[in-house]
């Protein structure tokens, strides 16, 4: 057992923040995700599939970087450091596995170079409006017509929809079999006529989420991805890839850093907040139960690399993981005081543009708001904890 | 013992909520916290009307009679609709501050304004470097012939875009977080040398950035004895405190009747999720954290005109409670609606929201603890 970084290892790291130093758009710094452009948000995506780094997890043949286990969670540290735009999880994390782990020549051929460069954006059509916790009551239908798949039904909670060119969606195709076993996995291209995308703006007025109606959508059967009524399996699959990504230790470890700040220059009877015991014991709080999700989050990694997981073991990382971002979230609403009231221009907000309040502390309400999210998307915590209930102590 | 209402008391009550009902949907109220103004000056001339505004002041002020319980009722009915007009501002607190500590001429020039509806006031208090002591002023005013002028910044002064009035602190002699030396002054929003910059809040509210340079105010605008305004100000924010409990309680009852009936609606697994266990016990705790809240806002309420060290437990107790029970209720009622919590167009994150801002409004639960356990 060992927790230190080898010399090699921290001459990658010094490699990686080098290049991120360097190579990192400038005019992204600061920006928020809920606020850019489409082209802004792939920026970074971009440069770094230039470098061939886009995605440092796939095997090495589809695109992967072949680095370590623990090269790739230095990659991730350096990137939280550096604030760099989170890449977009949807081609990269989920459909891109499922595609090469399930899919045909024809399809890997076809879908993983757009994955990679990035020019094709995809969505993820999971969640209806009658199906959340209990998604394999899904009822979006595809009916086979010849060489076609003809697609009704609603899709929701759709993140960044408005911009996607794709979307993988689960679709049932059987609907006597049992509830999981009539279910196919399609890819639909969002241009098809039959498709309408309605925006869902959330309480702290950004526009994430939308709602994908599919109407008479017709879909070649080639975008079938494994065999038809097989598409659990497969979803299945990508929400473990979903839940792995998710405990998000290195952002946090960046979000503590800026909620010190906060409270550093926030002051209390003319002294910094931080500088209270109070305040600073519930920052070490936080702080702990991120140190031990992180070594959490290692091992379950290491396990990983020796070809077991990630299994139920993950949903730790995802309960645990919003747990503790919501906590430093809501830790930044209290020490930002009085000036926590002032709304910072979202999309859907009042247009204001005057933002007062210390440096570092505008949207940190919204924020807290946003990330209510957390708890409730990628399987709910309650759900997690369902899983870890059967699935691990055997309950 | 006695927690029942009046017969007076309960009209109050249906006469807030038929209006209320009426003319406060929850569409419209979103609409409206959209728009550039921000509030419905109309709706605020409808309350006057219906003598809402008049409630708390007695009748030789040209009041109903009524006191803290009538705030409380009103309040309580307001926090259901998510009421964004500025009672808490105008009456609870600028109301409180003439009733408790003007003079009779002053309650004579600024009450009546008040009960008909005329003249909207915001409380310029808080300032950036103070966080929630009241005692903490940088702004002052300095003796200046017969009157003062007032140097200084306020920040996040709530309701001031709508407001013409202005009660301000300021510091007249000692250092910058000394109890001795802090006065309370009436200032027209529109005096020479206030000027301000209004925003939103993120609970549909407006608030301005205000700063005072070489105001002049009339001997007449002090309220009380200059430089021992303190125990006033903590006495009003008191009163507010109550008003704001009463406004958390309202929120928490609309959350927890949506909640469960939700729970008992939505199906998932076959079954209504209110069936679940996990989710049964969560929603009995949101319903407790309620009723704690409740007492604790009757119990602040009836206390208000006790002694400085009982008022000043209550108050802080009341607030330490519906800022754990509205953060308990707010999160959970927005977890259990799954998706359909985070959404703009449900009124959930709209009461979430505004129990968050309740919390942070004169001091939140770390600082009315070590308030309580300083006053114990």
């Amino acid at each position: 057992m060992d927790m230190r970084f080898s010399p090699e290892e921290l001459a990658f790291r010094d490699e990686v923040r080098e290049f991120i130093a360097n190579n990192y758009p400038h005019e992204l710094k600061g920006a928020r995700r809920g606020e850019m452009s489409k082209e802004d948000i792939l920026k970074w995506h971009r440069v770094l599939y230039k470098k061939g780094w886009v995605v440092p997890h796939w095997p090495v043949e589809y695109g992967g970087t072949g680095w370590t286990i623990t090269q790739r969670y230095i990659w991730n540290e350096e990137n939280a450091r550096a604030e760099t735009t989170p890449l977009l999880p949807f081609g990269l994390s989920m459909v891109g596995p499922v595609i090469y782990t399930f899919g045909n020549e024809e399809q890997k051929k076809r879908f993983l170079p757009g994955i990679l460069s990035g020019d094709d954006w995809w969505c993820q059509g999971y969640s209806e409006p009658g199906s959340g916790s209990d998604l394999a009551s899904l009822r979006t239908k595809a009916v086979r017509e010849g060489d076609h798949y003809i697609v009704n039904g609603s899709k929701t909670w759709t993140t960044l929809a408005q911009h996607a060119d794709w979307m993988f969606c689960l679709v049932r195709t059987d609907p006597d079999a049992k509830q999981q076993e009539g279910i196919s996995f399609l890819l639909i291209d969002m241009k098809t006529p039959g498709i309408t995308v309605r925006p869902i703006i959330t309480m702290d007025g950004s526009h994430e989420v939308n709602e994908v109606f599919l109407e008479d959508v017709k879909v070649p059967a080639e975008n079938l991805i494994g065999e038809e009524n097989k598409g659990w399996t497969y979803a299945k699959f990508l929400l473990g890839n979903e839940r792995s990504g998710i405990a998000g230790v290195a952002r946090s470890k960046k979000a503590i850093e800026r909620l010190k700040k906060i409270a550093g220059a926030e002051l209390v009877d003319g002294t910094p907040l931080m500088k209270t015991g109070e305040f600073s014991r519930k920052v070490a709080e936080v702080e702990i139960d991120l140190s031990a999700l992180e070594v959490t989050e290692l091992r379950t990694l290491a396990a990983e690399s020796k070809g077991r997981g990630p299994g139920p073991e993950a949903s730790i990382l995802k309960i645990k993981g919003t747990e503790i971002q919501q906590r430093i979230t809501e830790l930044a609403v209290e020490a930002v005081g009085n000036y926590a009231l002032v709304e910072a221009p979202r999309l859907e907000t009042t247009g204001n543009e005057f933002v007062p309040g210390p440096e570092g502390s505008q949207g940190t309400a919204q924020d807290y708001f946003n990330m209510r999210k957390t708890s409730i998307y990628g399987g709910s915590n309650e759900i997690q904890h369902n899983i870890i209930a059967k699935m691990v102590l055997g309950l | 013992m006695d927690f029942s209402f009046t017969e007076e008391q309960t009209l109050l009550r249906n006469t807030v909520q038929s209006l209320l009902q009426d003319k406060y949907d929850f569409e419209t109220r979103r609409k409206v916290s959209k728009t550039a103004e921000g509030w419905r000056p109309e709706i605020w001339a409808q309350f006057a009307e219906l003598g809402l505004l008049a409630a708390p002041f007695s009748e030789e002020m040209g009041g109903l009679g009524g006191g803290a319980i009538e705030n409380m009722i009103i309040m309580e009915e307001f926090g259901r609709h998510l009421v964004v007009e500025p009672y808490v501002e105008t009456v609870v607190i600028a109301g409180g501050f003439l009733r408790d500590g003007g003079s009779a001429a002053q309650q004579e020039a600024h009450i009546p304004g008040i009960i008909g509806g005329e003249t909207v006031w915001a409380f310029a208090y808080a300032e950036p470097q103070g966080r929630y002591n009241l005692a903490d002023l940088t702004t002052t005013a300095k003796k200046d012939g017969s009157g003062y002028t007032i140097n200084g910044y306020k920040a996040v002064v709530l309701g001031a875009p709508w407001a013409q009035k202005l009660i301000v602190t300021a510091r007249t002699s000692g250092g910058q977080r000394d109890r001795d030396g802090v006065s309370v002054f009436i200032v027209d929003k529109s005096a020479a040398g206030v000027s301000t910059r209004d925003y939103p809040t993120v609970d549909g509210r407006r608030a301005s950035e205000i700063t005072f340079e070489n105001v002049k105010v009339d001997g007449d605008a002090l309220i009380g004895a200059e430089g021992k305004g303190l125990p006033l100000v903590e006495k009003i924010t008191d009163q507010a405190i109550a008003a704001l409990s009463a406004e958390a309680t309202g929120c928490m009852k609309e959350l927890n009747t949506a909640t469960v009936e939700y729970c008992k609606t939505r199906k998932q697994f076959g079954v209504p999720i209110g069936k679940f266990q996990v989710l049964q016990h969560r929603m009995v705790d949101m319903f407790m954290a309620y009723e704690q809240s409740v007492s604790m806002t009757y119990m602040v309420n009836l206390k208000l005109e006790e002694s400085d060290a009982e008022r000043t437990r209550a108050a802080a107790g009341a607030k330490v409670q519906i800022g754990k029970a509205g953060r308990y209720v707010g999160q959970q009622a927005v977890q259990l609606h799954g998706g359909m919590g985070m959404t703009d167009e449900l009124n959930v994150g709209h009461y979430f929201k505004r129990l968050t801002m309740i919390d942070t409004q004169f001091g939140n639960i770390d600082y009315q603890l070590k308030r309580y356990s300083e006053a114990a």
